[in-house]
């Protein structure tokens, strides 16, 4: 690989079959059905920083991060973290794949198996990877990994329904830590919890990214935690990178339309009093997705060629845009 | 004073680690236990059904299945009566033979629960493992298993039950069938109850296989084999109890149905419906006993499996309370 970017994801495509039973489409004469969750999406991220993916509900943001861990295939396109793809033919390439990669879910309710201790979730990245032999090795493995999240080694002997959501959340880093990884997929990990301790977790998590040279993909609608998390920034419409650029350029300077629209309906507490023109505009359907730039019958400044063709990527220094019309 | 010493004491239980057993009796389950009539006496009738089955050669004062033992002129004699030829006492009075209707049942109930069992734990093996792959792969894999499940339903599973006792009886030679009647019974009433367990593991691992759990297994590439029995498995087990406890009263039932009709336990080894089914013969002549006394047993049975399939259901269930 070229350039010395830890992930590298380029052209992702990802579509569903959503086609009603065979038998319905041939009474009915109805056409088989696609759904494309996501359309040609390469970025690259540096090894240590934090990417963060926004955009709206069913813009593809959980279907990039499931294909990223290798728990979907892509329907074209690749992906490569270290330069080793999770779908490669050699056992040695998956396992290292495996090994460098983790995922941090976004229901802490649902993340852990109901029925197992906390010894046992923590310990299962270890014993199934095969990174320590021994029960006491992992045993004492598994106490550091609590205090390292900010848990007590003595938990490990508990239930997950003995903890909050926030202590829950922090169990799931530290079973995302138990195998050393490089890279974390972090899929809204603190949308279900209470503001004061999303920024527990937060903060841990950026503790930790310092600590242990974490690199972070990190997937989320809050603009708050962005800003707060991300080195660099890509926004996502209707399974398409519309905006891709660093975090304080993106803010002063959004060059895409969408983009701007997002961080103008995000409530600002500088804004007081400011008068607020609110897209009602709902997104549109992702099965039957408008021509061309997806994001015209919605833009302020689309022209007629916008509803014709699909605007191409355009790199203006480190940031790339993909609108004809952007400011 | 009392209750500041009863609220510190509880206050140092709670952080003491509870012994299991406190643990069981303080539960929700065994506190709904003890607020259910039904369910305490429905647990005490099956509990000495049971005890009655499993101590039957102690318990019975007679073995019924060592003619040198019998007296035929003890035959019919009557409940509390004495018998004609050796003067003792039967309890529930005997049959054409001379044997004792109480021993017969206890030995009866032995092959009745038995078979009973057996085939709900055959029926729930099969089903879950079945439902969990239907649920789990889907596709292809869950189409072929759950349309052979809905085919069979469509069939009354005593019909089923008869059809595979026939086929095995045709292919066992004669000097083993009674041997094997009681395994063929087995297999064939669980074959048929199958479906059930099926199709509610089924739903319950496609619910469970969407939780995020799974997909963090999934993703340090644990094998499915490995996922379906460690992370799913006791996850969908609840709902597996409530029905086993239902399918045991129905199988219990199928047998003694299959064995009325002469198609299930056999004579040598008769299960309590093959003795209503000689009971019933004697009806009309006016030896009433010889089918009442097992009928009631039977009854006492399905009927206090099935009162605490009932209690369970309803204590498991969350949208009930």
């Amino acid at each position: 690989m070229s350039n010395g970017a830890l992930v590298q994801i380029s052209d992702l495509t990802k579509t569903f079959d959503i086609s009603s039973p065979w038998l319905e489409r041939v009474i009915e004469r109805k056409p088989r059905q696609y759904l494309t969750a996501v359309e040609e999406v390469s970025f690259d991220i540096e090894r240590g920083t934090t990417y963060a993916l926004v955009g709206e509900s069913g813009s593809g943001k959980s279907t990039i991060a499931r294909m990223l861990v290798g728990l979907m295939k892509p329907t074209r396109g690749s992906v490569h973290v270290d330069g080793v793809n999770p779908d490669s033919a050699s056992a040695e390439d998956v396992l290292k794949f495996r090994r460098q990669i983790q995922m941090i879910f976004q229901d802490p309710y649902a993340s852990m198996n109901p029925r197992w201790r906390v010894s046992e979730i923590v310990a299962e990245p270890i014993v199934t990877l095969g990174l320590l032999s021994g029960r006491d090795a992992v045993v004492r493995r598994v106490g550091e990994l609590l205090e390292q999240v900010g848990l007590s080694a003595r938990d490990a002997g508990r239930f997950p329904h003995e903890f909050s959501g926030g202590q829950r959340q922090r169990i799931c880093i530290a079973r995302a830590l138990a195998s050393n990884p490089e890279f974390i997929v972090c899929d809204e990990p603190t949308s279900a919890l209470d503001v004061s301790v999303q920024a527990q977790v937060l903060n841990l998590m950026r503790d930790l990214q310092r600590d242990l040279k974490l690199t972070y993909l990190f997937i989320t609608h809050d603009l708050a935690v962005v800003r707060y998390m991300a080195d660099q920034i890509g926004v996502l419409y209707l399974g398409r990178l519309v905006e891709s650029a660093a975090r304080d350029r993106l803010f002063s300077a959004p060059s895409h339309p969408y983009t701007q629209m997002l961080l103008d309906a995000a409530p600002r507490l500088d804004g007081f009093g400011r008068q607020h023109q609110s897209d009602s505009s709902e997104i549109p359907d992702p099965i039957n997705r408008p021509s061309g730039c997806h994001f015209h019958p919605r833009c302020s400044r689309a022209k007629s060629n916008c509803a014709v063709e699909s605007p191409q990527t355009q790199t203006a220094g480190a940031s790339r845009v993909a609108c004809f019309y952007p400011s | 004073m009392n209750s500041q010493s009863t609220s510190s004491e509880a206050q140092a239980e709670a952080a003491a680690p509870k012994g299991f057993l406190r643990r069981a009796w303080e539960s929700d389950i065994a506190w709904s236990f003890r607020h259910s009539p039904v369910a305490i006496v429905s647990a005490v009738v099956f509990l000495v059904l049971v005890l009655g089955a499993v101590f039957a050669p102690l318990l019975a004062p007679y073995n019924p299945f060592d003619p040198s033992t019998l007296n035929l002129m003890d035959g019919f004699t009557v409940p509390m009566g004495q018998g004609l030829g050796s003067g003792e006492l039967y309890w529930l009075g005997t049959d054409d033979q001379g044997r004792d209707i109480f021993s017969t049942i206890l030995y009866g109930l032995r092959i009745s629960l038995f078979i009973g069992l057996m085939a709900v734990l055959f029926a729930a093996v099969l089903g879950v493992t079945l439902g969990l792959i239907a649920g789990y792969f889907g596709g292809w894999i869950e189409a072929v298993i759950m349309r052979v499940a809905d085919v069979q339903i469509t069939f009354p599973s005593i019909l089923i039950a008869m059809l595979i006792f026939g086929i095995a009886r045709g292919l066992t030679p004669p000097e083993l069938r009674d041997q094997m009647a009681i395994w063929v019974l087995i297999v064939s009433i669980g074959l048929s109850d199958w479906v059930y367990f099926a199709r509610t593991v089924r739903s319950s691992t496609i619910v469970e296989a969407q939780k995020e759990y799974v997909h963090a297994a999934r993703l340090i590439g644990r094998k499915p084999g490995a996922i379906l029995r460690k992370h799913l498995l006791p996850n969908v087990m609840g709902p597996v109890l409530v029905i086993a406890t239902i399918y045991l009263a129905l199988a219990i039932i199928a047998e003694a149905t299959l064995s009325f009709l002469g198609v299930g336990a056999p004579p040598t080894k008769p299960s309590l419906g093959t003795l209503i089914r000689i009971g019933q013969d004697y009806l009309f002549s006016g030896e009433w006993w010889i089918l009442l006394f097992p009928s009631l047993t039977l009854l006492a049975l399905a009927l206090s499996v099935n009162l605490l399939g009932d209690w369970l259901r309803d204590v498991l269930n969350p949208k009930l309370r």
